[in-house]
């Protein structure tokens, strides 16, 4: 790719990893120009706050644009989707018709909220899903009209921190889940339940092992949620917080392996076309990228965080400024989420673990670090309120270290250390 | 959430995977960050132009360098 004119890049997708990306390849030295296709018609805002503070009314909904650096210049196409990519006239088509031609490209369009499977109970006023601002805006007006009771369907970071919301706004809240606890998927139930009991202190009605079947409106507005077994939830309104879905489907006919589970990615961060070939002039970064993670044997996985939208944006635009990073994109994955005012936080990934030790604090203070292990390493620790300590268990995990850890690591000696079984499904 | 002033408001956010509540941001300017319980860090991602000074104070006094500003007027 020997620049013999000026090269074109475009980035698809107009969030953090889209900002983040821009800012890195300018940094690496791309002086050609640089267009932002994003479908909402904002530039690049935080999203982290719209399940908190914007939800309790304290930050609006339009508050959270995100800083970046100045003098980018860059070109805006806000408000219309990227709708097709060719990549044999290398070419991105928009929805309105033009076309934006590129020698370099970034996938970044993210993810959307799935939605309630049964699309007129989805759209029914009373009914909500929460991925950008204007759902935040919409959720909010809600919340603040004082509704009788908020049905919360799925136990997720994000339902359970709405429901957190709906509690310190004095909200009746009811979160319905089919698993064992909130959260049993990614902390497993043993962490989970200490979020569960968190929420069913702060009065939140918890409803486990449920599912809810339909949701009944009467004259258009949803007036109860029915579960499965019969149970009616009375409730105004309902969030759904089903988990995301890949933003993948202008990708459909250019030829590259893409499904609503991500785009896939090669080690260094371009993208594998459905031979497992890497086209060099795209790379994907952000909740839309799967890649192999050479921490995790380079099981290909998709993440939906914001640390890691930020690191991989900024490989990724290194990369397609053609300032070639030495190593594959490895960051560790990091996470918080604010329950309330209590504060959990992981690093690493805790899937496929067989034990959980509590290196430090301990469960009934709700005060703890957990440090979960497989196959007698340490591969994921997650904290509630105490975050200090993360940093030494990155380095465990990092370091692929054995679990249970030794003395040094812990603050206690490894052999009083308690293993549990993390109750992961 | 600030009172209005001259400028466009600053953009402001932390990365709160870094962020280890020591607070100092709190100190700095405490009328735009704030703890909730034990680490919980509320910030507001939007004052006004006249909390530059304050905004900036509380940017370096992070011990952990988590707090990132874009002042869109300078
Ligand atoms: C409510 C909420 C709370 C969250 N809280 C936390 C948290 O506490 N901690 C944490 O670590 N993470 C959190 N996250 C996750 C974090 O915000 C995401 O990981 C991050 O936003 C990912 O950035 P991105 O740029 O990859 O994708 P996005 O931010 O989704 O940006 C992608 C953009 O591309 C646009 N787009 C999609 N398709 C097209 C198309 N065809 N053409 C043009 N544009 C398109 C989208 O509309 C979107 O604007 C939260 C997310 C949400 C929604
Ligand atoms: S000074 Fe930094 S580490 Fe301390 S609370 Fe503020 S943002 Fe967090």
């Amino acid at each position: 790719m020997a620049p013999s004119r000026t090269e074109r890049a475009v980035i698809v997708g107009a969030g953090l990893a889209a900002l983040r990306a821009a800012e890195a390849m300018r940094a690496a030295g791309f002086s050609g120009p640089l267009a932002v296709v994003g479908d909402e018609p904002y530039r690049p805002y935080d999203r982290p706050p719209l399940s908190k503070h914007v939800l309790t009314g304290e930050t609006p909904p339009d508050a959270t644009a995100l800083p970046g650096r100045p003098g980018l210049a860059l070109d805006w196409h806000l408000g219309v989707p990227a709708a097709r990519l060719d990549r044999t006239a290398q070419e991105v088509h928009l929805a309105d018709g033009r076309a934006l031609p590129y020698d370099r490209l970034l996938i970044a369009t993210g993810t959307r909220a799935r939605p309630w499977p049964n699309p007129h109970e989805g759209r029914m006023p009373g009914v909500f899903t929460l991925r950008g601002r204007d759902d935040a805006a919409a959720l909010r007006a809600a919340l603040a009209a004082g509704p009788r009771r908020v049905v919360v369907i799925g136990a997720g970071f994000i339902g359970c921190e709405v429901a957190r919301v709906c509690r310190s706004l004095g909200l009746p809240a009811t979160l319905v889940d089919p698993g064992p606890t909130p959260l049993a998927r990614v902390l497993g139930s043993t962490v989970g339940g200490v979020v569960g009991a968190l929420l069913r202190e702060d009065g939140v009605d918890l409803r486990f092992g449920a599912q809810v079947e339909w949701l009944e409106d009467e004259g258009g507005r949803l007036v109860r949620a029915h579960l499965t077994d019969g149970t009616r939830i009375e409730a105004e309104v309902a969030v759904v917080a089903l988990g995301a879905v890949r933003n993948t489907a202008w990708l459909t006919g250019s030829g590259l392996s893409a499904d609503p589970g991500g785009v896939d990615c090669d080690a260094d961060g371009h993208v594998l076309d459905a031979d497992g070939r890497p086209d060099p002039r795209i790379a994907a970064a952000g909740d839309v990228a799967r890649f192999p993670h050479p921490l995790y044997d380079g099981r290909r996985v998709a993440l939906e965080h914001w640390g890691h939208a930020e690191a991989q944006a900024v490989h990724a635009g290194r990369l397609l400024a053609g300032d070639r990073p030495d190593a594959p994109y490895s960051a560790m994955p990091t996470f918080w989420s604010m329950q309330g005012d209590v504060m959990v936080k992981s690093v690493g990934l805790t899937d496929g673990a067989d034990a959980v030790a509590i290196a430090y604090g301990d469960l009934a203070a709700r005060r703890f670090v957990a440090l979960y292990g497989r196959a007698g390493r340490c591969i994921a620790a997650v904290s509630v309120d105490c975050a200090r300590w993360l940093p030494a268990c990155a380095e465990l995990i990092a370091a692929r270290a054995p679990f249970p850890p030794d003395g040094a690591a812990v603050d206690r000696n490894a052999r009083s250390l308690d293993i549990l079984a993390p109750g992961l499904p | 959430m600030s009172p209005p002033s001259a400028g466009s408001p600053l953009r402001v956010s932390v990365d709160l995977n870094l962020c280890q509540a020591y607070g100092q941001c709190c100190y700095a300017a405490p009328r735009h960050f704030r703890i909730d319980g034990r680490e919980a860090l509320f910030y507001d991602p939007a004052p006004g132009a006249d909390a530059r000074v304050a905004i900036e104070r509380a940017r370096v006094a992070c011990p952990v360098q988590a707090i990132r500003v874009e002042d869109p007027d300078a």
